[in-house]
């Protein structure tokens, strides 16, 4: 579904993406990990088109490298960016309206779904974004995303900064997003949730991938871990 | 507890429809009806003076409300809006000219005509933020200047255009007491178009571009087009502003549209209330009558004993515009939010009256 080719990114002059190379099919969880400062957020924005991208980038054949950020989102491309940017002037059920790409077509994801499995955002549909708590952004930026009914989401570092009850909620609903069929690239630190929920696991450092296989392999080779994952 | 079901007590809203409802409570609708056609009574009540007063309140309301979608909801900046303004003037001018076109129709045309200015002008704004795009509207405000001064055919050049009175039917709508009404019914319209247009998806979307541009852009919004589009927006106001203006004095000068009127535009939706369409007007009615007010003090000033003892004389003159600068200046430091917040807190105090805590 999403078929990355020799990607290259530049912020500057310094090389920060130097040939990525990946794959996602239809369905899949895949998380990309490795260290901070390796590439994994640049990674995603390139192929979202907010950092400009050099090299090919495919999604359900079609060649979007160097389109539009909103074009993508339109192709069914889902972006969770990592600061959790609600809009905070609208009240949270506009936030999620505001997901909706097309309003004709009924997607995978109802607003009513949301709320039900939400019950904090529920209490708080029609007060404003703003006061809201980190995790309850977190959740918010997630389920706003899916309202665009994606076939693919990507979500950069969801539980950052998150106590760790919320963590486990954000885990949840990871995994029932996988579960109704929509494929992920998860950017995370925390190996448990990425081995938890990963089919496949790619590992980056220095600007490429160094690694690609699944949890169980990603245990057995502890010379990956250490050399790239581990502090 | 089987049986017993709980009485909702206060003002519950269960679907989205019922949230964004243009009037949230019965009342509140009964009120705005009540006070509208309160207001319809002005022009057999109040002299003349107080009638143009409200005159201009409501055409620079319209058109400080066009900058408010602009500035206030969508978070861009501009500060040419009175070139709009003007231009709005002088084509409803050209248009019942030149054309014979009815000036009932002539309005409305020139806020389209105004909004295609706008949509050129709006992009730039595409790609400019902040202090850049501010210079950029700034820009166009001398660009629309120059091109009154210089396009003789459009706006007579030195020499004032006429404006056609406003007629329907062939009944001309004369002088202030009938003009009142027109200006009224436009603002009735443009309020209940631009509230509509922000429960919208579009309205929605222009607030995300404000809040989180980014973010927007990922949520699949097109930058671009919503931020000429708002541009484009703010200029049909500004421009349908600009037409009742023109046909309300029936001569259009070059004079009135510079700078100063743009900040004062601003001024309007800063003291408002930004992203606050009801603030808007009270924004503008707080501008208009201002110096009004200042005028009046200064006339009760002269000759009192506090004149005699000060030795003012002329000097009141000054300190008039200097008192409504530091009047301004105070607003803005003690209720930055502007004054629909301020209205917002005084209903919420009264609402539990007198249980208050």
């Amino acid at each position: 579904m999403l078929e990355v080719r020799d990607l290259h990114a530049y912020y500057g002059k310094s090389h920060i993406l130097q040939g990525v190379d990946m794959h996602i099919d239809a369905g899949e969880v895949v998380s990309l990990l490795g260290r901070n400062g390796v590439g994994r957020s640049t990674t995603v924005k390139a192929i979202m088109g907010e950092v400009p991208p050099q090299g090919s980038i495919w999604f359900k054949g079609a060649d979007i490298a160097g389109l539009p950020s909103y074009r993508i989102a339109h192709l069914g491309l889902g972006y969770v960016p990592e600061h959790r940017d609600i809009f905070p002037g609208l009240t949270v059920r506009q936030n999620l309206m505001l997901g909706i790409k097309d309003p004709r077509r009924a997607g995978k994801w109802r607003l009513e779904d949301m709320l039900e499995m939400f019950p904090n955002l529920a209490a708080r549909a029609d007060t404003a974004a703003g006061v809201l708590s980190g995790g309850e952004k977190q959740m918010l930026t997630i389920c706003r995303t899916l309202m665009g009914d994606p076939e693919l989401v990507m979500i950069d570092e969801p539980t950052e900064g998150l106590a760790p009850l919320i963590v486990q909620q954000v885990g949840d609903l990871i995994a029932e997003i996988a579960r109704r069929g929509v494929a992920i690239l998860l950017v995370e630190q925390k190996l448990s949730i990425a081995m938890r929920i990963s089919h496949r696991l790619y590992v980056m450092g220095h600007g490429r991938i160094v690694f690609e296989g699944t949890p169980a392999e990603l245990k057995a080779n502890a010379a990956v871990r250490q050399e790239w994952l581990e502090v | 507890m089987a049986g017993q079901t709980l009485i909702p007590a206060g003002d519950f809203r269960t679907s989205y429809a019922a949230d964004t409802t243009v009037f949230p409570t019965k009342t509140s609708r009964n009120a705005m009806i009540a006070g509208i056609a309160l207001i319809c009574f002005a022009p057999h009540v109040l002299n003349e003076y107080s009638l143009s007063l409200l005159i201009q309140i409501g055409i620079f309301g319209i058109a400080a409300l066009g900058l408010n979608i602009v500035v206030g909801f969508t978070g861009q900046i501009s500060i040419g809006h009175a070139a709009f303004f003007g231009f709005g003037a002088f084509t409803s001018a050209y248009l019942s000219n030149r054309f014979a076109i009815p000036v009932f129709f002539c309005v409305p045309l020139a806020g389209v005509v105004t909004a295609a200015v706008g949509l050129i002008f709006g992009l730039p704004a595409a790609r400019l933020k902040g202090l850049y795009l501010a210079i950029a509207t700034l820009a166009a405000q001398y660009i629309l200047l120059d091109f009154f001064a210089r396009a003789e055919w459009f706006t007579g050049g030195s020499v004032p255009a006429s404006a056609e009175p406003f007629s329907i039917f062939g009944y001309s709508l004369r002088g202030d007491k009938k003009y009142f009404y027109v200006v009224l019914a436009y603002v009735v319209v443009c309020y209940l178009l631009v509230t509509n247009l922000m429960r919208s998806r579009d309205g929605r979307a222009l607030v995300a571009v404000r809040d989180h541009y980014l973010s927007a852009e990922i949520m699949g919004i097109n930058l671009t087009k919503y931020r000429t589009l708002s541009f484009g927006l703010a200029a049909f106001f500004a421009g349908v502003g600009g037409a009742l203006y023109a046909h309300y004095n029936q001569v259009v000068s070059n004079e009135g549209f510079g700078i100063e009127r743009s900040i004062i535009f601003l001024a309007m939706i800063i003291i408002g209330g930004l992203g606050s369409i009801m603030g808007t007007l009270m924004g503008t009615a707080f501008m208009v009558l201002l110096p009004e007010s200042m005028e009046w003090l200064s006339v009760a000033l002269r000759d009192s004993p506090i004149d005699r003892f000060l030795g003012l004389k002329n000097n009141i003159a000054f300190l008039r515009e200097m008192a409504i600068g530091v009047i301004i200046i105070v607003f803005l430091v003690f209720e930055p939010d502007g004054l629909a917040h301020r209205w917002r807190q005084i209903k919420t105090y009264w609402k539990l009256y007198p249980f208050s805590h």
